[in-house]
């Protein structure tokens, strides 16, 4: 009986906090997007997180896209010759990374690489009570630090996403064209006339900024709800990459059941 | 008991205020009452709440029950615009110094007045190295805070608070962790802008000798409540065992040194813990 009632208890305090958890996040979004005035009227501030939210993660999207894109295509390949049906690589590596691998693999590594360090810059600012000077000084830290950060990300995600598929597309050319010898016409031409630009590109950009929003969410809410201890801020850190790769990846399901079935 | 006998002119004035964290009450029924233009030192051993004291009277802290009020002004009951236009008369000085990392000294302090005005920048600049050669540190004005000592990223966490010339400062533990030129400049700074701007300064310390030698009043708070308060001469001369406990820092007396706990010999002869049980 009594492992029944701390059964019950257990699952009600989970469900409890749970709740409460979307509550407080999303009243910080609210507050979040209250901000966005001031972001407009203090450029400065948001073109300053571009570069370290965005500029920064060029580095690992531009490898991590380049060596996608050559996997695919050599894949792609091996299978298609079998079947002499190695024309259709460039329809292949264009959809895959267009509808599929652009979005979320830049998603994930734009939480590894951009939200692990907001998380953590934002957790370091709490445990150090610059956040709470900034309270004091009468400066709101949630429009000065956090809103430029939510807007920087919003709009990175999606450009690096757009960087991942070029470049996975022309490496995934320069493998199956260039190396493998498949017909350079037929590579582009396929591809042109397959891929639809609203149906494919448009759908993979509206997926990249859903996961731009809800992982720098994540990121930030971490960071700002963090305990402010060495401990709290590398739990935050942890919980901001493992809770955005969860939710890209459970988005990712719902979105393509959306706009492709 | 409480400061509100013995004085007129009231800045803040503070009635039964109550307050948790989590099962352990850290305020029950405190009323305290801070006078105008005088330095008011808030002690009392680790753990009583002194900090958050501070942080309510800059309303990032609510209390569940109680009020207090700032200049007239109940804290609690102030709306985000009208708290951020009340914490524009206050000055922080926190016991970190919490400057922002990614700015360099000049920046930090020129923070307030590039957020709140806008002034040119040679005033700008004319401000910022009044308020650093107020606290002797001109010429650092470039370095970033890395670079600075701690003593030094306290004296410039003290140029900034004191930017936008405030009507009240509060000081968090301002002289912990010093080497004796730096405390001895700290606690010459805080009389000398107490003094020459006649602020109302609020100082939460427990470093005796330098608090008392420069406040006018003193409040120590224990288990939620205030025990003693009066001026300096007076918590000296009180026949208070707690009083004198603490003003001379003796092991031994009402003040109890030990977290409660059962006795030593159950816990070292008694039976043997199991992995993760705690001492009773």
């Amino acid at each position: 009986m009594t492992f029944f009632t701390n059964l019950l208890q257990m699952i009600g305090a989970f469900a409890i906090n749970t709740v409460a958890s979307f509550g407080r996040a999303s009243i910080f979004l609210f507050q979040i997007i209250l901000g966005f005035k001031d972001v407009i009227l203090r450029s400065s501030l948001l073109i300053k997180e571009l570069y370290s939210v965005g500029v920064l993660s060029l580095l690992i999207i531009v490898f991590s896209a380049t060596f996608v894109g050559m996997v695919l295509s050599l894949l792609g390949y091996v299978t298609l010759v079998d079947f002499g049906a190695e024309s259709s690589l460039g329809v292949l590596v264009a959809l895959s990374l267009i509808r599929e691998l652009g979005p979320v693999l830049s998603a994930l590594l734009f939480s590894g690489r951009a939200g692990s360090a907001l998380t953590a810059e934002i957790g370091l600012m709490k445990a150090t009570e610059q956040l709470a000077s900034m309270e004091m000084m009468a400066v709101d830290p949630i429009r000065r630090i956090i809103s430029p950060r939510f807007f920087a990300g919003l709009i990175s995600l999606p450009l690096l996403t757009l960087l991942f598929m070029g470049i996975g597309i022309y490496s995934g050319y320069m493998v199956g064209s260039v190396w493998l010898g498949v017909d350079e016409g037929s590579f582009w031409s396929q591809m042109q006339s397959k891929v639809d630009f609203r149906g494919d590109v448009v759908n993979g950009l509206i997926k990249s900024v859903v996961f731009g929003f809800v992982v720098t969410w994540i990121a930030l809410y971490q960071g700002y709800n963090a305990y402010p201890t060495s401990e709290g801020v590398s739990r935050a850190t942890t919980n901001s990459v493992v809770y955005s790769a969860l939710a890209v990846l459970g988005l990712d399901f719902l979105l393509t059941a959306l706009m492709f079935m | 008991m409480g400061c509100d006998n013995i004085l007129s002119d009231t800045f803040i004035k503070i009635r039964d205020l109550h307050f948790s964290r989590g099962d352990r009450e850290i305020f029950s029924g405190v009323s305290l009452d801070i006078p105008t233009g005088k330095i008011t030192a808030i002690m009392g051993p680790s753990g009583t709440g002194k900090t958050t004291l501070l942080r309510m009277l800059g309303g990032q802290l609510q209390p569940s029950q109680g009020t207090v009020e700032v200049e007239g002004l109940d804290i609690a009951s102030l709306n985000r615009k009208d708290l951020y236009k009340a914490r524009r008369r206050m000055g922080m000085l926190f016991q970190s110094g919490a400057l922002l990392t990614d700015l360099s000294v000049f920046e930090n302090i020129a923070f307030p007045i590039r957020e709140h005005y806008n002034f040119r920048e040679s005033m700008v600049r004319d401000l910022v190295l009044l308020k650093l050669e107020l606290v002797g540190l001109r010429g650092a004005h470039a370095l970033m805070p890395a670079e600075l000592s701690g003593g030094m990223q306290r004296r410039v966490s003290l140029a900034r608070a004191i930017i936008l010339d405030p009507v009240l400062m509060m000081y968090d533990e301002p002289f912990t962790g010093l080497d004796p030129v730096t405390l001895g400049t700290i606690v010459t700074l805080i009389k000398e802008l107490n003094q020459s701007l006649g602020i109302t300064s609020v100082l939460v310390s427990h470093d005796i000798h330098e608090t008392f030698s420069i406040a006018d009043y003193v409040c120590i708070l224990s288990e939620g409540k205030v025990m003693a308060a009066g001026a300096p001469q007076e918590l000296m001369e009180s026949k208070s065992e707690f009083v004198q406990q603490f003003v001379q820092g003796k092991p031994d007396g009402p003040m109890p040194f030990h977290f409660p706990a059962g006795s030593l010999s159950n816990d070292l002869l008694g039976s043997k813990l199991e992995k993760g049980q705690h001492l009773s």
